[in-house]
């Protein structure tokens, strides 16, 4: 293998592009707007989302625990944002399947801080980790195992797709 | 009066209603289960915040992902006579088509329930129930809980 892998889409972006991933993930996704989830951190490979504790995200109402369901959201989105930073041509993706393990209970009124890895990318199918904590990556609440179907060039997703790059989004067109 | 206690009183009336207002996030997430047709299903009512993708459009991943699981849990709480919360171990979800604009229905099917876990398997559907939007396979902890 000598050949040199092909720069990323995120790699040919300037330096300090939180802030379109920002815009990307959580300002142009409704779901992610109504959770209001934050993109916190976004390098080639990874990709680091905060989700602040609301009353209206609550599952058991006698224990304040936020409902897994909102954790779910948050690391398929994050997960997503992982695979986006790994594209090298503008590609919509899909999430085909996601497992996650609800560690613990998350401590109410405290943010939930999801940190998500593409551990490898195919021609098909992106590979995903992700684990949501509090502030402890080693205490964590929740971890997930997630993949990633690629769409194919003029290709729509056949699921639900999470997020294209910049670049899809000016010149790509859904049928 | 308890959370628990609201939802034995519910399901004492049958007051499916009382069961979703118990939850503030079935609520935020307009889920409420429903027997209209003789068999428990869960509806998540279509909200224009429940898109993920505005261009083709598409429900967010997420929001199928939390139906299957608040679906699980109803079904737990209503059909059967656990004397406390379902508590969710595991997830896995399949993703199967794209989730259209419109109202989704879940329906949920306990595989075993044990002393201390329940194996559920749910799928979810909008307008052809034989064509699923996603599905899922849940791990609950049915014990109560520890302190």
């Amino acid at each position: 293998m000598t050949e040199k892998p092909a720069r990323t889409l995120f790699e040919q972006l300037p330096p300090g592009s939180e802030a379109l991933f920002q815009q990307l993930f959580s300002d142009t996704i409704p779901h992610n707007k109504a959770l209001g989830t934050v993109v916190t951190g976004a390098r080639k490979g990874g990709a680091s989302m905060r989700l602040d504790w609301r009353e209206d995200l609550v599952g058991n109402p006698e224990t304040g625990v936020i409902h897994g369901g909102a954790i779910t959201a948050l690391l398929d989105s994050c997960s997503g944002m992982a695979v986006a930073t790994m594209l090298t041509e503008p590609r919509p993706f899909a999430t085909l399947d996601l497992r996650i393990d609800y560690v613990r209970p998350a401590t109410p009124g405290k943010p939930v801080l999801a940190d998500a890895e593409c551990i490898r990318m195919t021609t098909n199918v992106a590979f995903t980790r992700a684990i949501a904590h509090q502030g402890d990556p080693a205490d964590p609440v929740a971890s997930s195992a997630g993949t990633f179907m690629l769409a194919t060039k003029g290709e729509p997703p056949e699921s639900q797709s999470v997020g294209v790059l910049p670049a899809e989004r000016a010149t790509g067109d859904a049928p | 009066m308890t959370l628990f206690d609201r939802l034995t009183a519910a399901r004492a009336a049958g007051d499916m209603a009382g069961l979703a207002a118990a939850i503030p996030y079935a609520g935020w997430m307009g889920m409420a289960p429903e027997a209209t047709t003789g068999e428990l299903l869960t509806r998540m009512r279509f909200d224009p915040m429940l898109i993920g993708n505005t261009r083709l459009p598409a429900l967010h991943g997420g929001t199928l992902g939390a139906l299957l699981e608040m679906a699980a849990i109803f079904h737990l709480l209503w059909e059967t006579e656990n004397a406390a919360l379902p508590r969710i171990i595991n997830i896995t979800v399949d993703y199967l088509r794209s989730g259209r604009p419109v109202d989704t229905l879940a329906k949920a099917t306990v595989t075993r329930l044990g002393r201390r876990v329940a194996n559920v398997a749910v799928s979810a559907w909008q307008e052809d129930r034989n064509r699923p939007v996603a599905s899922a396979q849940l791990h609950f902890l049915v014990t109560p809980p520890a302190g």
